[in-house]
């Protein structure tokens, strides 16, 4: 019983997502070709509120549910990590129009073809397994 | 009723997203769609070839809890939420995919000419889908995050590494759209 709140958000992603239309591959090459303020729109106002509330929750000291402070992990310093797996992300992104999150509301909302995209995507996350260690960070 | 069958503007969708970083920070847990990736390389023997896939299931389950019920999500939205209208798309994007052989753009959530049967069985399209799916998650694991967990949770909490990781995301997105479609088709 304890996982039914993750599997409520994840619902209420998915909604979010496809009534969006985030997670459509139009809206996507609409917004690396500038021609919509679409989904600027979205990342911007969610960023935004995002700031926003973690403001809130440090000022207020709001809670987790554990009675933890909020907290989001700090990433590892580095920059080559950053931006040249950045970019190979970018290029994936764009050409399916699909990053992680879509890839599977998509295959909910009937796009089955998805599965292929989604088994590419962890052989990939493999491969990176493999040669994270000969790789620059 | 209306409103909720029409497409969600993107002011009420941008704060609705950081609802969901934010239930997941108070559940004790942090945003990241593509971390579930690096799970189920584990659940499928990833842990035999790589320390990096050396995890405890167990502290990830929810990770997949939430990617099964953002699948659910999505058929829930198409089909009890949606009035199938049209994506409002720029006629210039239109007119722009027609010259590139795609047809009815915005008429579904994805082109039938990359996503159909007839598109997945060609060479040709089933290397596109592959490509990008490999990008993906070779990528978002190289760079520790994907647009949830970088572009909204990083940006968010205003960290550099995930500024350097969004800068990264769109010159290769553009360069994508711009200068690699544009080749293939």
């Amino acid at each position: 019983m304890k996982y039914i709140k993750f599997l409520l958000v994840g619902i209420f992603f998915g909604i979010v997502l496809t009534k969006s239309e985030a997670v459509s591959w139009y809206r996507i090459y609409e917004m690396f070709r500038f021609q919509s303020f679409h989904m600027y729109g979205i990342i911007g106002t969610a960023v935004l509120s995002g700031i926003l509330f973690l403001q809130v929750s440090k000022k207020g000291h709001l809670k987790s549910i554990k009675g933890a402070d909020i907290f989001v992990p700090k990433k590892d310093r580095g920059i080559i990590r950053y931006i040249v797996g950045g970019i190979i992300f970018g290029l994936g992104w764009a050409l399916i129009g699909a990053c992680p999150g879509p890839m599977y509301i998509l295959l909910g909302t009937g796009v089955y073809s998805m599965l292929i995209v989604i088994a590419a995507a962890i052989l990939g996350t493999f491969i990176y397994g493999v040669l994270k260690n000969k790789l620059p960070h | 009723m209306e409103y909720l069958l029409n497409p969600w503007p993107w002011y009420v969708s941008g704060p609705l997203i950081a609802i969901v970083m934010a239930l997941l920070l108070y559940f004790g847990k942090t945003f990241g769609m593509s971390s579930n990736l690096r799970t189920m390389c584990t659940i499928i023997g990833g842990d035999k070839f790589s320390d990096f896939f050396k995890i405890k299931i167990k502290d990830y389950r929810w990770n997949l809890i939430v990617a099964f019920g953002a699948i659910i999500g999505g058929f829930i939205a198409t089909q009890y939420l949606s009035n199938d209208s049209i994506t409002d798309l720029n006629p210039a994007t239109v007119t722009e995919l027609k010259n590139m052989g795609f047809e009815n753009s915005g008429a579904s959530l994805v082109p039938n000419e990359m996503y159909n049967l007839e598109a997945i069985t060609s060479t040709k399209g089933l290397l596109l889908l592959i490509i990008g799916g490999l990008l993906v998650g070779f990528g978002t694991r190289y760079a520790g995050g994907c647009t949830s967990g970088h572009a909204i949770t990083g940006l968010s909490s205003l960290q550099k590494p995930s500024l350097i990781a969004v800068i990264g995301f769109f010159i290769g997105g553009l360069i994508m759209t711009n200068f690699i479609l544009p080749l293939i088709f």
